[in-house]
């Protein structure tokens, strides 16, 4: 049976329908789940899109963070359920705390809307499962604020505890430790800054996307306990 | 006794007010006055260039809405349809950029989601002074950033634009914002007030004191030197909030797709006076309006100032009283305020009262803002030094014997260098639709957006936005038929058969009978142009009025072309070259002497900005926009770019950057050829000798001239006795530019 | 109950990286200005808050900052009671 994708729509979210899109084309169901709605309805897995959530008024992520839909996700996220957020979701999650870090604006003080190459480091990662350490994609990132940054003893311990996801081949943000992306402790809640949707056709020039938007189904269908 | 007085300082002169006495039959109150102050501005008006608009062509099979409603509207088949429309935002932009630039692009996403459609597209023409001058820099990098952060935040991708630089453009910067929009046919709505009794709702932000007679002060006058009136003006530019914008979207897409509005709105220039006046007026209806109801953001605000104030990011929606409850829940749903602000009435006058069934403060025939206003024929002169500029030919000018410095310096030229620094600002991506991105001579998109069923197989589009304000000086009328021609041909290079355009007129003062000849003239160019193209014209807008301490911009007519590709498979040719490619000029020929009038080397090089522009031959470039569409569909075109600004020689150079191979061109026959920027030209690769020979005929047999101008070869550019330099310098210089000069 | 005006002031923790106050700083020579130094860059959030007296107005601003106003793991605030207004 096809994997169900939750897709978190925020006021100000506005990847929603390119996530969907890009599951969609690789056999899963997607379905919007507005943040008023507290129940993520039988969802294998749930995706934080990218966008402005709540305008990013006080910090990215600050307010969405209190959404109501956002109890439901921490709970899915605590039974074990992937979970990613991607760019501003990303920020949602750490603001949560359910990853570590924070992310701060660019280095060089400006948006930046490129392609990027990115490496993979764990292989255990719902984004990551079974894609070799090393494999390189290329992903285009598209942030002002996605410079993350996290207290020495907490980077060290994203490398020890093989947290650290996806890393820049070429940071372009000033991203402490070149930082793409990192999960939790149990690998099954991630966050990441790039955007693989918008490398998952040949006409947008990248389908590298795909390699970590299969991998997330392929964790969706898992038991819980696979990804520990 | 009308408050003469009063009138002039609200921008109405004295035949304007003894027109709106004749009107009401009465004198008008100051509510009245500045009801009709703002209507009756250029800006709303279009008093000084309706008469001359008329002549452009506006009709086509696939044309569903032409000039006058919010968008222009065509029809893409499979049951889509594409809503386009251009704004320009100069005179805010000048005052404060970043809130200029951002309230410039949400003002066009609102003419575009009134109409039901998605807004997919942004694109950005952009002109400014020189960029080593603080004043220019500062407006620049205000400019950039207020389109990145509220194009981005609002969730609409930029996909392209141009910057061009010109000492014209220092005390009044243009710019202009183009967006596109898509919905099912079916959907398709027109602001329309109809049915007795139905509600006029308020939907988004508050009203406040910003932004009152934008229209008439700002936008409709040009600039002093005095720093103490351009000080004064600053509280009328609004302050733009994109994360209101995007609620405003999806709430009002999701109202019109279930049905739930009889019409909807936009509020812009002239906010709720022309939001009523033109819905009811439209609809064949009377509307009143009900000062009290609408929610305020500051108390005292008199009635003056919410009728004429131009807060952003609301809009009016016309609902039966039935529908009402729903409207709320759903506007609820988005976090967007929603307020029954009047009612539409049968008799066709537009009444302002206090409150629902208060006092009256104002009672004209709605129509009347709109169809009485006054149509300007401004006396027209061609300047006094045009025959003398004609004459004073360029072919004087010291040609070089080796080009290489003059080709370098044109590449670090503003408007030519790359423009990384600028788009790497925008999101280009969103939406999925992006495969050509900005910086090439068309944007190409997938065909689709969320909420619209996929069109039938793999349509795509391509845009584009020309404008060339120094070959429009010399002659407005070609000088403005080859910025048609240069945005077809953009198209044409993707694969892309020509759908519509529509244009933004950025003239200077139309008191000036100069400027109105430009005008006139560069209508005239504009309509001669689409007619050979096939290009209907369906929307526009006029800037007047850009002017600083009396000197007149340039003209500067900008136009966006949108095309249709009927398969996008595979991504169309870009500007690049490949290996063991040859290269072919189609639309004329490198081995005859051509003119550099007109020409960035002319002007930029040599400060000479006079003569006689190139010829152009319309029909021929016709004939060569459809051979590229079918050469491109046959697959035979590896790599294409047209040639614009800096002439054969730029055009080259930029291939050679962006493939990072070197090329071996003969038979150019001198410097003024190889820097001329004569229109209707583009330079394609073909892959191999072969291809290229079947490329010369199939031009031959559609009657293009064309040139085999040589291969794809070594690691330099060299053009036979012209030039020799290594691609890395070329590169250097065009992609240094930028960066240096911008943070 | 008296309303009491709170200023809370969001800065950068100490060793926490400011691009855009390290830029503000290397533009001051431009300005011809000399001997300015540590810029950093934060927000002001002013909030009336309705409070018995001025700790327990503290108490409830510092509780919003610990769980919203700021980010701990980057952000660090100080918060300012003004005297007591009646409403």
């Amino acid at each position: 049976m096809a994997a169900t994708v939750g897709i978190v729509v925020f006021p100000g979210s506005n990847c929603e329908h390119d996530v969907a899109e890009a599951v969609t084309r690789l056999g899963a169901t997607a379905r919007l789940v507005f943040h008023k709605e507290t129940s993520l309805a039988g969802a294998d897995a749930v995706v934080l899109p990218g966008g402005f959530a709540h305008g990013d008024a006080l910090r990215p992520g600050a307010i969405a963070r209190f959404s109501p839909v956002m109890a439901a996700v921490e709970a899915f996220a605590a039974e074990g359920g992937p979970v990613v957020g991607i760019c501003n979701g990303f920020q949602v999650l750490c603001e949560a705390g359910l990853l570590p870090g924070a992310l701060q604006k660019n280095r060089g003080l400006a948006f930046l809307c490129q392609e990027v190459e990115l490496v993979t480091v764990s292989e255990r990662s719902a984004l990551t499962a079974d894609v070799p350490s090393g494999t390189c994609l290329r992903v285009p990132i598209n942030h002002f604020e996605g410079c993350y940054t996290a207290a020495p003893e907490v980077l060290a311990g994203l490398h020890e505890r093989d947290q650290v996801v996806v890393r820049y081949a070429d940071n372009p943000n000033g991203s402490a430790g070149d930082i793409a992306g990192v999960s939790n402790e149990a690998g099954n809640v991630v966050g990441l800054m790039p955007h693989p949707e918008r490398a998952s056709h040949e006409l947008l020039g990248s389908e590298d996307g795909n390699v970590l938007l299969t991998a997330l189904l392929k964790s969706a269908g898992r038991p819980a306990a696979a990804l520990r | 006794m009308t408050d003469r007085p009063l009138a002039r300082s609200l921008g109405l002169t004295d035949d304007e007010v003894d027109r709106i006495e004749a009107v009401l039959e009465r004198d008008p109150n100051h509510l009245e006055l500045a009801m009709f102050s703002v209507m009756w501005s250029e800006h709303c008006s279009y008093k000084s260039s309706s008469i001359h608009l008329g002549r452009l062509p506006t009709e086509a099979p696939h044309v569903l809405v032409g000039p006058g409603e919010g968008a222009g509207i065509v029809d893409c088949g499979g049951g889509v349809a594409l809503a386009v429309r251009i704004e320009s935002h100069n005179h805010p932009s000048a005052i404060e950029p970043y809130q200029g630039a951002a309230t410039g692009v949400g003002g066009i996403l609102r003419d575009i989601f009134s109409m039901g459609a998605r807004p997919i597209a942004v694109m950005d023409p952009l002109r400014f002074g020189p960029l080593d001058d603080p004043r220019s820099r500062w407006i620049a990098e205000g400019v950039v950033a207020g389109i990145s952060g509220y194009g981005n935040a609002v969730g609409v991708p930029t996909v392209g634009g141009e910057l061009q630089v010109d000492p014209c453009y220092a005390g009044n910067p243009l710019v202009n914002v183009l967006a596109l929009g898509l919905l099912p046919v079916e959907r398709l709505v027109l602001g329309r007030a109809s049915g007795v009794g139905n509600l006029a709702v308020l939907l988004g932000s508050t009203t406040g004191r910003d932004g009152i007679g934008g229209v008439s002060v700002l936008a409709s006058a040009g600039f002093s030197a005095d720093e103490e009136v351009e000080a004064a003006k600053r509280p009328n530019v609004q302050v733009g909030d994109p994360f209101e914008e995007k609620r405003l979207i999806e709430a009002c897409l999701e109202l019109l797709e279930r049905g739930l509005a009889v019409g909807v709105q936009d509020l812009g220039g002239a906010g709720l006076t022309c939001a009523t006046s033109e819905t009811a007026s439209k609809g064949g209806a009377g509307m009143d309006v009900w000062v009290a109801a609408v929610p305020q953001r500051e108390p005292g605000m008199l009635p003056v100032e919410v009728m004429t104030s131009e807060s952003q990011e609301r809009m009016l929606a016309i609902v039966t009283p039935d529908d009402l409850a729903a409207v709320l829940d759903l506007a609820d749903r988005w976090d967007v305020r929603a307020t029954v602000v009047g009612e539409v009435t049968g008799t066709g006058r537009l009444r302002i009262l206090d409150r629902q069934a208060g006092e009256v403060l104002a009672d004209v025939p709605a129509a009347s803002l709109e169809e009485d206003k006054p149509q300007y024929a401004r006396p027209r002169q061609p300047p006094a030094d045009r025959a003398d500029r004609l004459a004073d030919d360029p072919a004087r000018l010291p040609l070089p014997t080796d080009c290489g410095p003059d080709l370098l310096a044109l590449l670090a030229h503003p408007s030519i260098a790359d423009t990384t620094w600028v788009h790497r600002q925008y999101d280009s991506q969103l939406f999925l639709n992006t495969v050509v991105a900005p910086g090439a001579d068309a944007a190409v998109l997938r065909l689709k957006a969320p909420g619209v069923p996929a069109a039938d197989g793999s349509k795509g589009i391509a845009l584009t936005t020309d404008g060339n304000g120094r070959w429009c000086s010399l002659d407005p009328r070609q000088g403005t038929a080859m910025v048609v021609v240069e945005a077809a041909l953009n198209i044409a290079t993707a694969g892309a058969r020509p759908l519509c355009l529509v244009n933004n007129l950025n003239f200077g003062n139309p008191e000036h009978p100069e400027v109105m000849w430009q005008l006139s003239e560069a209508i005239d160019g504009m309509a001669e142009a689409c007619l050979a193209l096939d290009l209907p014209v369906v929307g526009g807008n006029v800037s007047l009025y850009n002017e600083s301490q009396g000197r007149d911009i340039d003209p500067t007519p900008i136009v966006g072309v949108v095309g249709l590709i009927d398969e996008l498979d595979v991504p169309p040719p870009a500007v690049e070259l490949v290996e063991g490619g040859v290269l072919v000029l189609l639309g004329g020929r490198a081995d005859r002497a051509a003119s550099v009038a007109g020409s960035l080397w002319a002007d930029h090089l040599h400060g000479h900005r006079s003569g006689q522009l190139s010829p152009l031959d319309l029909a021929r470039a016709a004939r060569l926009g459809r051979l590229l569409v079918e050469l491109v569909a046959d697959g035979l075109v590896f790599g294409a770019h047209d040639v614009s600004d800096g002439g054969l020689g730029v055009c080259l150079a930029e291939l050679c950057i962006a493939s990072g191979l070197g090329a071996r061109v003969i038979e150019v026959a001198d410097a003024s050829t190889l820097f001329s920027e004569a229109g209707g030209r583009v330079v394609v690769c073909a892959d191999g000798d072969g291809a290229a020979a079947g490329i010369a005929r199939r031009a031959l047999a559609a009657g293009v001239s064309h040139q085999i101008l040589g291969t794809v070869e070594g690691a330099s550019l060299a053009v036979e006795d012209l030039v020799s330099v290594p691609v890395l310098e070329l590169d250097a210089a065009w992609r240094g530019a930028l960066p240096s000069l911008l943070r | 109950m008296p309303a009491f005006e709170v200023l809370v002031e969001v800065t950068l923790r100490p060793g926490i990286a400011d691009p855009q106050g390290a830029t503000i700083e290397r533009s001051l020579p431009l300005l011809g200005v000399g001997g300015v130094s540590g810029v950093r860059v934060g927000k002001a959030i002013r909030l009336t808050v309705e409070a018995s007296d001025d700790d327990e107005a503290r108490r409830v601003v510092e509780d919003l900052c610990a769980r919203f106003l700021t980010n701990p793991v980057i952000e660090d605030a100080t918060v300012s009671v003004a005297a007591a207004s009646m409403r």
